[in-house]
């Protein structure tokens, strides 16, 4: 797992509504970090591929970032687009639960 | 009694000097340095006050600076809330002494889904105390995390892991909490944070406020096991140490005239001692007061301020007055060295009014405080709590060499030799001035009660008010009457 930003880009659809733009705050590589990027990663393309920007965080490297960004718990995922802004805690195991938690419904096969 | 638990255990501990008057002296030099500190309580009753002052005279003080890390309030309205109490946050903000931060949790906003921490927490304050090199820290109200997150059982271990954290860091730490029903803290905070925990009172009996502070616990410490009252004025946070001296003060040999020539040579031809306490007490209108503002203004005549509680009368009556019987206050007032204290014991509560008058006294640095009268103090609170009140401002008096004199009006037609608030025992000269009526004429008399350490006359003498001051006069002896001048030493010097 790289702490870099991940840039999946599909860039047609980038200034849509449909566009989710999403970001993963991490502290490390700790279990629960490692996690929650793979349970993101996989949800994502699940439900939402073609449509969906991952930024992950590193707050070990980025630590001004906690305060800035009003962020207490790690993992934590924030999606800015679409509103409204929604934050999740966890490493994300539920798939379920974010589907709850974003308000979306499954994908179709 | 506030007596200390014993002397500290062999590793000294090491402690942050909180600034705060009273509080450094309870707990015999401050909160245990570059450990957490837990100071609960309920809502409203000066935790944050207390905490953001640590900060402030941390970094003023002792040249440590500070992250204040609010769950509750915004930075803005932290600082508003202390402008009140001259603390300028913004100058310390901008000058890296004080870092603020606040932490803002929004529970409908966030939905938990499997594991998580507060690193977030831990990264973030990290870098706030890395960022100014910060050796004190203010969590305040912590618990608050607690209605941001549904998962208690990982809040728990994360707040354990936190106040440990806290430790490997080295930084002196207040915790703040909300007192919980039969619990110190609504969410058992004491049981992470164990070195030393503050409770804080606000109670309202009989419509009278009182704030109180108690160390609850300090492990490795010597420290005061009182309720001790404290204030919260223009000055901050005042804690009041009621360590009763008692019997251990210095006495001085030194005289002072009481500024009624006369009455000095009642008292031997000296007058009184210093540090002494004086009583006046007698029926309405028989002169108390101008016998208080002699003193007064022997004592500025001799350059030495004189600090007035004047509890029934304002300044500019009192001055008034007392220009009609020819003494002039106003010029020792411009000087600087009369100050009077305006107050209504009733409206404060008897602790809050011993801890004003305490912090008044330190203030003004005087020598030599007028109580005018102290029969009102027993109008604000119970006769004991009067009672104890009062021998807890002499003792104080007494152990900084204040001379005090205290007036008090003896209710009903008859002067009864006991005064309202029985302190009579505590006092070491004791004036009684008394009315008779005699034909058409109302006649004024003072006589010396008692007086301790030092020959003084039994005579009873006429008492004028003349346009030029005090006058005692001899009466003529009745028949029968056996007293002469001189007289007895009474009383033992302690």
């Amino acid at each position: 797992m790289s702490a870099a930003v991940k840039k999946k880009k599909a860039a047609a659809n980038q200034a849509s509504d449909d566009f989710w733009n999403l970001r993963l705050y991490v502290a490390g590589h700790s279990a629960k970090c490692v996690a929650a990027v793979r349970n993101l990663n996989a949800f994502c393309e699940t439900h939402l591929a073609g449509r969906y920007r991952i930024e992950i965080i590193d707050l070990l490297e980025n630590p001004k970032l906690a305060r800035d960004d009003q962020i207490l718990a790690i993992p934590t995922l924030v999606r800015k687009v679409p509103e409204p802004l929604r934050k999740i805690v966890g490493d994300l195991s539920s798939a379920e639960r974010m589907l709850v938690g974003f308000d979306l419904r499954p994908a179709s096969p | 009694m506030a007596k200390p638990n014993g002397k500290g255990s062999t590793a000294r501990l090491t402690k942050a000097p909180t600034g705060i008057q009273g509080l450094d002296e309870i707990t015999v030099g401050g909160l245990p340095k570059g450990r957490p500190t837990l100071v609960c309580g309920a809502a409203g009753c000066g935790k944050t006050l207390l905490a953001m002052e640590f900060l402030v005279r941390g970094a003023l003080e002792q040249g440590e600076p500070g992250v204040f890390m609010a769950f509750e309030e915004t930075a803005e309205e932290l600082t508003a809330n202390v402008r009140s109490l001259g603390f300028d946050l913004d100058k310390l903000v901008a000058q890296k002494k004080l870092l603020l931060d606040h932490v803002v949790l929004d529970s409908a906003q966030i939905d938990e889904n499997g594991e998580f921490d507060l690193s977030g927490l831990f990264i973030r304050l990290g870098y706030a105390i890395d960022t100014i090199g910060a050796k004190r820290v203010v969590l305040d109200t912590i618990e608050a995390l607690f209605g941001g997150f549904s998962n208690q059982a990982i809040l728990r271990a994360e707040l354990r892991r936190l106040f440990r954290w806290l430790k490997d860091k080295g930084v002196t730490a207040i915790i703040t909490a909300e007192r919980g029903d039969g619990t110190l803290t609504r969410q058992g905070l004491e049981e992470y944070v164990s070195d030393c925990v503050l409770l804080l009172d606000h109670r309202v009996i009989d419509q009278v406020s009182t704030r109180r502070l108690r160390i609850v616990k300090y492990r490795g410490s010597a420290h005061g096991t009182n309720e001790y009252p404290f204030l919260i004025d223009e000055d901050g946070f005042s804690v009041l140490p009621i360590t009763s001296t008692a019997l251990n003060h210095v006495t001085s040999d030194e005289r002072l005239s009481t500024g009624v020539p006369h009455l000095d040579a009642m008292l031997g031809g000296k007058g009184v001692y210093r540090g002494s306490s004086i009583l006046v007490s007698g029926t309405a209108g028989t002169g108390k007061s101008s016998l208080a503002a002699h003193f007064a203004r022997a004592s500025c005549a001799r350059g030495e301020r004189c600090l007035y509680f004047a509890f029934e009368e304002s300044e500019s009556q009192i001055v008034r007055n007392m220009s009609s019987v020819g003494i002039d206050l106003r010029p020792w007032i411009k000087k600087g060295l009369l100050r009077f204290v305006p107050g209504r014991p009733t409206s404060t509560g008897m602790e809050m009014h011993l801890a004003l008058m305490h912090r008044a006294v330190r203030h003004f640095q005087p020598r030599l405080v007028i109580v005018d009268p102290i029969s009102n103090l027993a109008a604000a609170g119970a006769l004991r709590d009067a009672t104890a009140m009062l021998t807890r401002m002499i003792d104080f008096l007494k152990t900084e060499q204040i001379t005090a004199v205290l007036t008090s009006l003896t209710g009903g037609g008859e002067a009864k030799e006991e005064t309202d608030v029985g302190i009579s025992s505590l006092v070491d000269t004791w004036f009684m001035v008394r009315n008779s009526e005699r034909g058409v004429e109302r006649t004024r008399w003072l006589y010396v009660l008692k007086s301790r350490g030092m020959a003084h006359s039994n005579q009873i003498r006429e008492f004028l008010l003349t346009s030029r001051g005090i006058e005692l006069r001899d009466v003529p002896p009745q028949p029968g009457s056996i007293s002469g001048r001189g007289g007895a030493r009474t009383g033992a010097r302690n």
